[in-house]
């Protein structure tokens, strides 16, 4: 059972957390610092991740409100308002994973300075769950049938079916405790009208908002009620939102202007010349993120109208899985990752890379480019190079329409494909679409990666956490975007197959972590040889913070400020 | 001696000047136009961008999207004049491609707002019943924020057109066509106040008096009278074209991206900018100079084509 992976976990949690509560002996009174400057070249527009899918607004939130317990940077579980992580062992789950109990710490307050209690855990989960909400977190409360209080600081979730691993609710950035004093009129349709609580909720965290600019500056000041005595180090954050990555980058790197800059997606001689500069470090890690091309298996011809994009009418040749292959075997993506991210990417064939116990090396040989070996296979499959150099059977031209967001590493990514695949015979229009549109989840918009009218896209994603459960679930048939779901789902291919989706169930059942892995890279090997999607690269999440700021540990299981109330100056 | 008069009717004019044919009036443009040193400067720049985008790529054969990725990031040399980009293109070629694309769509775009405005403008002043609704569409577009427009008209035709033309060409019509009907508009307002003007001189009256039809009236009498604004606004609108076209592709929208433009070419180099600063200074330069260039033109041409200025 994965518990006993998170018990270890929590164990080691323990441990460290007085360790980085007073790294290096730094310490003394609350707000001694000053100012701490935070740059999110995405800006947030509101500080409540119950109404936004946005990494920006998780990440800015989560420094006001937090959750029972959240992952560390080695992406295991620690308490955070509980007292500890509930297991197995230690009684907190029963034993079929239908009932998990979590007890508060004593004498936790929010900011404003009333008692936390169950009450508001509890009023968390019927705000996300709330009839016509539209909660972007929905899939963090799946299975919850009831929330219990026995008393002001116990909490017992129960789960309709048994949860092998039953830490979705309340747990990580995206699943925090919000006041229930506060938000108990916004519960539905009303949450996004109670515009003063969306924009500067009472938290527990270490701070709370003193002003917030939707989409340009949050002021936040040291939370008086913090739990923790002598923090956060910082009196003030300034958490400036807008630009781009490269001016983020060069904001901490070269002119020492901000003391943090977020996900710097840059090619690694622009980011190295920055750091050269000698103002600030840039920290990496790898977490789950894979930069992939999904392959459409829906038709997208503007003629379908409404029905365009939808599994009535199957691609006229990626569904040949020929196609599908050559395509891949024509990367090359050791040449990609160098030039794209240089040490913060390694290539990969794996769509689930990480944690290192679900990873599955069947995959490997798409490591190496094989131009004539898809030539060969086309050539097999009956795809004949016409006049024009193009691949053609029966009519239909091996021509794909490529899109992706606005990003310089991007778009090199696909001029390079292009090269590769117009030497196997396959024409390669590009598209590259304004990243807040791309990934905008707007049904209204064409552009969106969720529609995908396109014949190849390519992105990253990643899971939160350390179980793959949810993330795998994310290509079984009834995820597919459709106009039904208003365009919302994870499974952009459209792939449907029925064995897929009976692992899929399988997984939500079966419990012991060597299984679930098992079962894990048996999933991710049939996504991989079927070619739904061509992994790419496995990147790192990348940060840069300055020479004086000290106790940043870049995490990539949560918020990558998760511990910023132990966040300090160093005089220098 | 005095008897032996010579048939001067003119006496202190040479007897040559007298019997040579009329003299072009081009001629006499293109005499004023000279002594601006600035529009010749430009006029010869402008003709040595054409020259190089059109013959530039039979001269210089490396292909523009062609990635040659072991000679990425090289500086100027004998093989690569111009150096290479990250992934190894040669940017000699991608500038001339670029230009091919950028000052086809200035010229086209000038040519499709000059069009229309003129048509706008001499109707408007022509015609006393037309004038005030086409000058409130006139004001209606000229009221319309540039940049958001396009972006609409973007998202609502790429796919119609890319399926009808392929995705460059249909990009292409789309940028021209939308340059075109949102600038025509400082072209009709000129014609349109020159046309009022001129409709009340005296050689229209004399024409209207002997009969001429309007149509005619147009194309023989106002036309040729208003061709100085017209062709100013023209220097003015390719510099222009050209602009919008840097700034959508500048903004990562419009060609593909492994379509070279300037526009595009000046959005890529942004992020090596530290490193290698002359990715940005080349297309940098382009655009300024030939935008610098076709306005000095227009500097010149004004000058050379107001007969009470030429001759001074």
């Amino acid at each position: 059972m994965n518990l006993k992976h998170t018990l270890l976990g929590a164990a080691a949690a323990m441990a460290l957390v007085p360790v980085t509560a007073h790294g290096a002996a730094h310490e003394g009174p609350r707000g001694r610092d000053g100012d701490v400057k935070i740059i999110y070249w995405q800006a947030p527009s509101i500080m409540n991740p119950y109404l936004s899918g946005g990494t920006k607004e998780l990440e800015a939130a989560s420094l006001v409100i937090e959750p029972l317990a959240r992952y560390n940077e080695k992406g295991d579980l620690v308490p955070w308002l509980a007292e500890s992580v509930p297991t197995v062992e230690n009684g907190g789950v029963n034993a079929d994973g239908t009932q998990i109990t979590w007890v508060l710490k004593e004498g936790l307050v929010w900011s404003d300075g009333t008692p936390v209690t169950s009450e508001d855990v509890k009023f968390s989960w019927e705000y996300c769950t709330a009839e016509g909400g539209g909660c972007a977190q929905a899939e963090k409360y799946l299975d919850v049938t009831a929330v219990d209080t026995p008393d002001a600081r116990t909490v017992v979730v129960n789960f309709g079916v048994g949860k092998p691993f039953p830490y979705g609710p309340f747990v990580g950035a995206q699943a925090p405790i919000i006041q229930k004093a506060q938000f108990a009129d916004c519960l539905g349709p009303k949450a996004p009208e109670c515009t003063d609580a969306n924009f500067s909720p009472i938290g527990t965290g270490p701070f709370t908002v003193t002003e917030f600019r939707p989409n340009d500056v949050i002021t936040l000041a040291a939370n008086e009620n913090y739990r923790d005595e002598g923090k956060p180090a910082f009196a003030t954050v300034t958490f400036k939102g807008g630009g781009d990555a490269t001016a983020a980058g060069r904001s901490v790197l070269e002119t020492g202007e901000f003391d943090y800059a977020w996900n710097l997606q840059l090619a690694p001689d622009v980011i190295g010349a920055m750091e050269a500069a000698g103002k600030g470090k840039v920290v990496a890690d790898f977490g789950t993120s894979v930069e992939r091309i999904m392959i459409n298996f829906t038709d997208v011809n503007p003629d379908l109208g409404d029905e365009r994009g939808t599994a009535a009418h199957p691609h006229p040749f990626l569904t040949d899985i020929a196609v599908r292959r050559a395509l891949s075997m024509a990367i090359d993506r050791a040449l990609l990752t160098e030039i794209g991210y240089g040490p913060a990417g390694t290539p990969t064939c794996n769509v689930l890379p990480a944690p290192a116990a679900y990873a599955s090396t069947a995959n490997d040989g798409c490591l190496v480019q094989d131009i004539a070996g898809a030539n060969a296979l086309l050539d097999e499959a009956g795809w004949m190079p016409g006049a024009d150099g193009v691949r053609a059977k029966d009519g239909v031209r091996l021509s794909v329409l490529y899109q992706t967001s606005t990003n310089a590493v991007r778009q090199d990514y696909q001029a390079l494909i292009k090269q590769w695949w117009s030497e196997i015979g396959v024409e390669t229009e590009l598209r590259n679409i304004n990243a807040s549109v791309f990934f905008g989840s707007d049904p209204g918009s064409p552009d969106t990666f969720q529609k995908f009218f396109a014949d190849v896209e390519m992105y990253t994603n990643n899971f939160d956490g350390t179980d793959p459960e949810a993330y795998m679930a994310n290509w079984t048939c009834d995820q597919a975007p459709r106009p039904e779901t208003q365009w919302q789902g994870n499974n952009m291919p459209r792939y449907c197959d029925a064995a897929y989706d009976a692992l899929s169930a399988q997984m939500a059942t079966t419990s012991g972590i060597d299984a679930r892995a098992a079962l894990a890279k048996q999933m991710n090997d049939m996504l991989m040889q079927n070619y739904v999607m061509l992994p790419l690269t496995h990147r790192g999440r990348v940060a840069a913070h300055s020479n004086t700021l000290g106790g940043v540990i870049m995490n990539v299981w949560d918020s990558e400020l998760w511990n910023i109330a132990d966040w300090y100056r160093i005089d220098g | 001696m005095t008897d032996q008069t010579a048939p001067d009717p003119a006496p202190g004019l040479d007897p040559a000047e007298e019997y040579r044919p009329p003299r072009n009036q081009w001629l006499d443009v293109w005499d004023q136009f000279k002594t601006h040193k600035g529009a010749l400067i430009g006029l010869g720049f402008f003709v040595f961008i054409i020259l190089g985008v059109t013959l530039g790529p039979f001269l210089w054969t490396i292909d523009a999207t062609y990635i040659d990725i072991r000679a990425r990031n090289q500086g100027p040399s004998l093989a690569h004049p111009f150096g290479t980009d990250q992934l190894g293109r040669d940017t000699l070629a991608r500038m001339i491609a670029g230009g091919q694309t950028s000052i086809a769509v200035g010229l086209t775009a000038m040519a499709l707002a000059l069009f229309l405005g003129t048509l706008i403008g001499v109707v408007a002043g022509f015609s006393k019943k037309l004038d005030g609704p086409l000058m409130r569409f006139t004001d209606l577009f000229l009221a319309l924020p540039l940049l958001p427009l396009l972006l609409v008209i973007i998202m609502l035709f790429r796919d119609r057109l890319r399926a009808a033309f392929g995705p460059e060409e249909g990009i292409f019509i789309l940028i021209v066509v939308v340059i075109g009907i949102t600038s025509w508009m400082n072209t009709a307002r000129i014609v349109r106040g020159d046309v009022l003007a001129l409709k009340e001189r005296e050689f229209v009256l004399a024409a209207r008096s002997i009969g001429t039809p309007a149509r005619r009236m147009v194309t023989r009498h106002i036309l040729p009278n208003v061709l100085s604004p017209i062709m100013v606004s023209a220097t003015l609108g390719i510099a222009n074209a050209i602009i919008t076209e840097s700034a959508l592709s500048f903004l990562g929208l419009g060609f593909p991206s492994d379509f070279p433009t300037w526009g595009r070419l000046l959005f890529d180099a942004t992020d090596w900018l530290q490193q290698y600063p002359e990715r940005v200074l080349w297309p940098g330069l382009a655009i300024s100079l030939t935008v610098l260039s076709v306005n000095y033109i227009g500097d010149g041409l004004r000058d050379a084509l107001d007969p009470r200025i030429r001759g001074r």
